[in-house]
């Protein structure tokens, strides 16, 4: 028996005797998610976290408190039932535990992978209060990911006799995928129209896979057509169909639109038209969706062959670039960020896999203009430094350039990851549609547009999203739908 | 949905056409909007190709492609009854159709086939259309029959004199600009090159010219940002905002460097290819 085997055995005769105190709880260590080697990992695509061991799955469930409150749920944008799953871990008893979450969530191995633990259900967390930090708190999204594992695509739910209406939904991104879900639950024949050659939104085409492996969003996809969603790719909304078409023509009766991220953000600055000079959306485009990272190996998707390379931005995004980059063979990658780490969007995760796997941080840096050659490729990049001055609007300290503090850095390659704009084309299409001057679809709180029987969530309405938020508002709309649906 | 080839025909050396079932595109499209192919779903590179005719009862879109890279290479060799992995589309705007009065349509190369849709178009909306096609040389020259049908004038040039007048498109296109009345549009649709010169021989005398771009482009939707170019010095993406842009305020040179972005690697790909399709005795068909 392991020291950790022994201490889980001591701890369950204690807590079957009904003995275990909260300073016991607080004795047993925050459980380390273990990781592939972070030299090894340089050269593979393969998932960095390995996930719990069902050893190390109970030890961190003992560590919950159990609060009567429960803060962990309030800290959910879906309100899992957190605490109650935990003590279902804790006693053993992982189809319950799974059972629980599937009540408010249907994409557990994707949340517990990808969902911002850290400033929403475990930022809230009594244990982690406790010890004044963040990273002592009960790991819920491991825990989450570690019943979610246990029982690949599920059980398939109950779906209701069918309504003879019609559901379409535009995107298959998280959003999507939960609209779908839920609407189909209720007995309406849903179609999901996907843009793209294959389905799972930035999922599948943004985020790479050693940190979600694609074949768990396949299996999530699959749950979907088992339960009799038809799913249609290759399908432009607003150019194939107009939603119009849909409507009027094509007999739906509510339209869901998670088209997700639009035009992204270039900074504006000279040379950034030079060979070189990628977006982050690009560039993970395509490593993931194209499998560039396969190329002469079976894949034909041509990517930079990169030797240095600069990411410029400090969100999830640039950490999921640079790393992508490390593994497409760079030999030095730079992560340029104007603010300080303090301020970085990424995830402590993210940044702390980063650094492990040897991405230089350049903080409180900027690119001012990138220079290139006679070929127009990118031999560089000059940049400013910054510092902190007062707060700006988004409350974190507005960066502000030194004056002539120019420097180089030699780098071929340029991936801007500064975010997104709203997708243009459903406001190109659909002149029914109210959108805000950022042009993003304006919504009420049930997620309904100006446009009846159409709802919308995710990036083309916040703007900037996360898997859990969209995911959020895609149930959101399902109910909504539902209860529009039933009504006529 | 299968996307499937119902025919297929050599045009020239390099350039085919082939009509490719795809019943939603073919009810959808409209003049000067593309699709985005993918011969395989797993690996495949996505390709942007104007989408040069449809017809909506038969459910099927032409396409016209020169074999150049790999995946071009690879659609070349495919057959009546094989599918594509993936036909996606109608992309970018619709030509924006009028009647401005007389338009001149100037095609190059592999440049007819995005054309012709958008001169059908002008003339049916009653303008009087003027067509100069050049090619390298005759063997290289397409849908010069289609162009006569809806040509008020038609004039070929090649480089080298074997077919039509020896010259460039330009020189024609020079001489129709300085009649009077001038003509009150210009399109112009093929190499890059050609159009950047067209637009330089138009510019002085002040005739809007419109070029079609074909950029390299992932998504086709807006999302990627590698179609970008430059025009009026803003940046522009070609999926969304194009492919039509007024060619007097492209930057054609930056364009053009963009373009080669992948040219080493294209070629690595299509070498392994060729070399594969030899062992396996396709090239023997």
């Amino acid at each position: 028996m392991s020291l950790d085997e022994a201490r889980l055995h001591e701890l369950l005769q204690k807590q079957q005797a009904g003995q275990v105190k909260a300073k016991d709880r607080y004795e047993i260590p925050s459980q380390p998610m273990p990781a592939q080697d972070a030299v090894v990992r340089r050269s593979n695509i393969n998932e960095v976290a390995l996930g719990y061991t069902e050893t190390q799955a109970r030890l961190e469930a003992m560590r919950c408190l159990q609060c009567k409150n429960a803060p962990c749920v309030e800290g959910c944008p879906v309100r899992i039932r957190i605490r109650d799953f935990v003590a279902a871990i804790a006693d053993g008893k992982y189809d319950e535990a799974l059972a629980i979450i599937r009540e408010n969530s249907l994409l557990p191995a994707v949340c517990g992978r990808v969902c911002p633990q850290e400033v929403q259900c475990q930022e809230t967390c009594t244990v982690g209060r406790k010890f004044k930090d963040v990273d002592k708190s009960v790991s819920i999204g491991r825990l989450e990911r570690f019943v979610a594992d246990r029982h690949k695509g599920g059980l398939l739910p109950k779906i209701a006799p069918p309504t003879g209406k019609k559901v379409a939904i535009i995107g298959s991104g998280p959003g999507g995928i939960v609209c779908a879900a839920d609407t189909r639950r209720a007995g309406h024949d849903v179609t999901v129209f996907e843009a793209f050659h294959k389905p799972g939104g930035v999922m599948v085409y943004g985020i790479p896979e050693f940190r979600l492996p694609k074949a768990i969003v396949q299996e999530e996809i699959d749950v979907l057509k088992k339960m009799g969603v038809k799913i249609v790719c290759n399908f432009i909304v607003g150019r194939t169909r107009t939603i119009g078409d849909l409507m009027k023509e094509d007999g739906f009766d509510a339209v869901y639109v998670g088209v997700g991220a639009g035009l992204p953000r270039f900074m504006g600055i000279e040379g950034e038209q030079l060979v070189g000079v990628y977006s982050a959306n690009e560039y993970l485009t395509r490593s993931n969706l194209m499998r560039a990272y396969a190329f002469g190996k079976g894949s034909d998707t041509p990517i930079a062959q990169s030797k240095r390379v600069a990411v410029v931005g400090g969100g999830n995004v640039a950490m999921d670039a640079a790393r992508t980059a490390v593994r497409l063979g760079a030999e030095k990658v730079y992560l340029v960020y104007r603010r300080s780490e303090k301020e970085m969007p990424a995830r402590v995760e993210e940044v702390h896999h980063a650094k492990e796997e040897g991405i230089e941080f350049h903080i409180l840096q900027n690119p001012k203009r990138i220079l290139g050659n006679e070929m127009g490729h990118v031999v560089g990049i000059e940049c400013l430094r910054y510092e902190l001055g007062e707060p700006d609007d988004s409350g974190r300290r507005r960066p502000v350039p030194i004056d002539g503090s120019e420097f180089m850095l030699d780098v071929d390659t340029v991936i801007v990851a500064i975010g997104n704009g709203a997708n243009p084309l459903i406001q190109q299409t659909t002149p029914e549609l109210e959108f805000n001057k950022w042009g993003n679809v304006i919504v009420d709180e049930k997620c309904a547009t100006s446009m009846k029987g159409v709802y919308a969530g995710g990036d083309i309405v916040l703007g900037a999203a996360t898997v859990i938020l969209a995911m959020g508002q895609g149930r959101i709309a399902a109910a909504a739908i539902n209860e529009y649906l039933a009504k006529g | 949905m299968s996307y499937k080839i119902v025919s297929k025909q050599q045009l020239s050396e390099n350039v085919f056409t082939i009509e490719v079932e795809a019943p939603l595109i073919a009810r959808a499209r409209k003049a000067g909007q593309f699709v985005i192919v993918g011969v395989s779903n797993e690996y495949g590179e996505r390709i942007p190709l104007t989408i040069a005719g449809a017809e909506p009862v038969k459910g099927t879109i032409r396409l016209i492609f020169q074999r150049v890279g790999k995946t071009t290479t690879q659609m070349a060799d495919m057959n009546v009854g094989d599918s594509f992995g993936h036909v996606a589309g109608p992309l970018g705007k619709p030509t924006h159709v009028q009647k401005f009065g007389t338009v001149v349509c100037v095609g190059g190369g592999i440049g007819n086939a995005p054309l012709l849709p958008i001169a059908q178009a002008m003339k049916q909306a009653g303008n009087t259309i003027l067509s100069i096609l050049g090619s390298r040389n005759k063997e290289l020259l397409i849908l010069e029959e289609e162009f006569k049908i809806i040509s008020d004038e038609l004039i070929i040039v090649t480089d080298d004199g074997s077919y039509g007048r020896k010259a460039m498109v330009t020189e024609p296109l020079k001489e129709l600009c300085r009649r009077n009345p001038k003509p009150d549009l210009v399109v112009a649709i093929g190499p890059t090159i050609m159009m950047k010169f067209c637009c330089e021989t138009t510019r002085p005398m002040q005739i809007p010219t419109v070029v079609s771009l074909n950029t390299i482009m992932v998504d086709g939707t807006g999302m990627c940002g590698g179609c970008r170019v430059e025009v009026g010095g803003k940046t522009k993406f070609v999926c969304v905002d194009g492919p039509e842009f007024d060619g007097h305020q492209v930057d054609f040179d930056q364009m053009m460097k963009r373009m080669t972005a992948y040219r080493k690697l294209e070629q690595q790909a299509l070498d392994a290819y060729q070399e594969h399709r030899c062992k396996i005795g396709l090239d023997q068909r």
